[in-house]
């Protein structure tokens, strides 16, 4: 229950986070808000030689809309975004609802979005939902920063697109149109349990009440989270109807591939994905006052 | 490495492992044994301290060097002199204790519950406490007495 020893370096900028990570490589990792990577570390399941902490990094404490894009840094945490005061403008109905059911209401007070995305685990809950938004990850490397797809940043389950001596820098999402919404759908056993399966959809509306653009993803599906684009590309151009809600879940049914464990067998959480991804599609059409 | 905490006020300047946890450097480098350890696996909420008035944090998923220059509040911060913190208080009125083992943790949670949400519904305080765990009550009377901390006991909120 000890962690293997290691050195701590507290970064004051991510210009120093950066330059430590660049001097010790593999042999370090980046310390958020330590609510996966701790509990790894007691488990001997992590046992990096150096920690750069960086929660004194002022420049990454961003939480913000910033022309087009809501910008999340590497220190913003959930609880921050759960008690932001635009996040009830339901374009953000999908994040809002998120920052609600990941982990618990402590663990939420020191988790991080970023750092959630940079754990990539199979079960994560802000996986699921970056990909419904099409969020991208700016990643610091040796050539400067570049911005990732968040289909291309989660490469395999705890793996991502960040290499050795590089990390992420923030997060961001496209700021929708006003006839949009979304809605995340999440069974746990208990609070502070990873998702038995989770839905996130995002959806925009034309004028006419047809559907301009859908994003719908899936948490505990396979390795690392999953876009159901099966579903988005029958959703696109569509009038919400019930038969449509309907073969998106089970579309999404059929692109889950779960493990069984002790949450549930693999043809119960494939059935439940659907499920939950037909529940996602109505709250989120109801959010824009349509019924289907 | 040298790690200098504040803890309910007080600086307490230690030589410790980097690897030290948060809660064992109160338990142990400090002697404030009222944070508790439960699962000691970020599960259970009785460790909660709150940090820098403003997080309610788990003491054993964060380290000691995490706080080095930061301002910690335990339960044993939470008494003036013989009087109660009224939260305290609401717990002795509302029988909102049986063994005591989670209570630190429940109090620390709250007072940050409070602080971002004055007016809680019966549902935002079980919402709120929902990653602490008690074995003892039952929780209806921990959620009566931060209901009557809040002043909001028999209110429609
Ligand atoms: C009791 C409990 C229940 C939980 N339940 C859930 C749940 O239901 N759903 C869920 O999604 N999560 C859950 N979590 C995990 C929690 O949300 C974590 O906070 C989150 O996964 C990681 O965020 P962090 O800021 O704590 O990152 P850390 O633990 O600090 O880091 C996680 C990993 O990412 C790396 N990293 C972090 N930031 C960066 C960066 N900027 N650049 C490069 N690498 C970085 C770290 O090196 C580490 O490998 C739970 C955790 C606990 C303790
Ligand atoms: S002892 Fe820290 S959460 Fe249980
Ligand atoms: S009073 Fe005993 S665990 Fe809560």
């Amino acid at each position: 229950m000890i962690p293997a020893a290691f050195t701590y370096l507290r970064a004051h900028t991510s210009d120093e986070a950066f330059a430590h990570l660049q001097q010790y490589g593999a042999e370090a990792r980046v310390l958020a808000g330590g609510q996966s990577l701790i509990p790894a570390m007691r488990f001997r399941l992590a046992r990096p030689a150096v920690l750069v902490d960086i929660n004194a990094s002022s420049d990454l404490n961003v939480l913000r809309v910033n022309g087009n894009a809501l910008a999340v840094g590497a220190i913003a945490r959930d609880s921050d975004i759960e008690r932001a005061p635009w996040i009830t403008d339901r374009r953000w109905s999908l994040i809002r609802d998120v920052s609600r059911v990941v982990a618990d209401p402590v663990v939420r007070q020191m988790g991080t979005v970023v750092g959630s995305l940079c754990h990539n685990d199979p079960a994560g809950d802000w996986t699921a939902a970056s990909l419904a938004a099409r969020a991208e990850v700016t990643v610091r490397g040796k050539d400067g920063a570049r911005d990732v797809k968040i289909d291309d940043f989660l490469v395999d389950s705890f793996t991502t697109a960040v290499g050795e001596g590089e990390m992420a820098l923030g997060v961001h999402f496209p700021v929708a149109d006003d006839r949009t919404a979304g809605a995340y759908q999440k069974v746990e056993r208990k609070v502070g349990d990873f998702a038995t399966a989770a839905a996130a959809v995002q959806l925009s509306l034309n004028a006419d009440g047809t559907i301009r653009e859908a994003g719908v993803a899936l948490s505990a599906a396979g390795p690392c989270a999953v876009r159901v684009d099966e579903a988005e590309q029958m959703l696109r151009g569509q009038r919400p109807s019930a038969e449509l809600i309907r073969a998106a879940g089970d579309a999404a049914s059929r692109r889950s591939a779960p493990q069984a464990d002790l949450r549930g067998s693999v043809e119960y959480k494939k059935n439940l994905a659907g499920v939950l991804v037909v529940r996602a599609l109505r709250q989120a059409l109801s959010r824009l006052g349509v019924q289907a | 490495m040298k790690v200098n905490v504040t803890v309910n006020g007080v600086a307490y300047e230690r030589e410790v492992e980097a690897r030290t946890l948060l809660a064992y450097f109160l338990r142990e480098e400090c002697g404030l044994t009222g944070t508790h350890v439960g699962c000691d696996t970020s599960s259970c909420g009785c460790c909660v301290v709150v940090l820098d008035s403003d997080k309610a944090v788990k003491s054993c998923s964060m380290f000691a060097a995490q706080a080095d220059g930061h301002q910690v509040l335990t339960v044993e911060g939470l008494a003036n002199g013989g009087t109660l913190h009224p939260l305290q208080q609401a717990f002795w009125d509302q029988h909102g204790l049986q063994c005591g083992y989670c209570t630190p943790g429940m109090l620390l949670t709250s007072i940050i519950l409070l602080k971002h949400n004055p007016n809680p519904s019966e549902s935002d305080i079980r919402e709120g406490l929902a990653g602490n765990l008690c074995r003892c009550t039952g929780y209806q009377n921990i959620v009566k007495a931060v209901q009557q901390a809040a002043g909001t006991l028999g209110v429609q909120v």
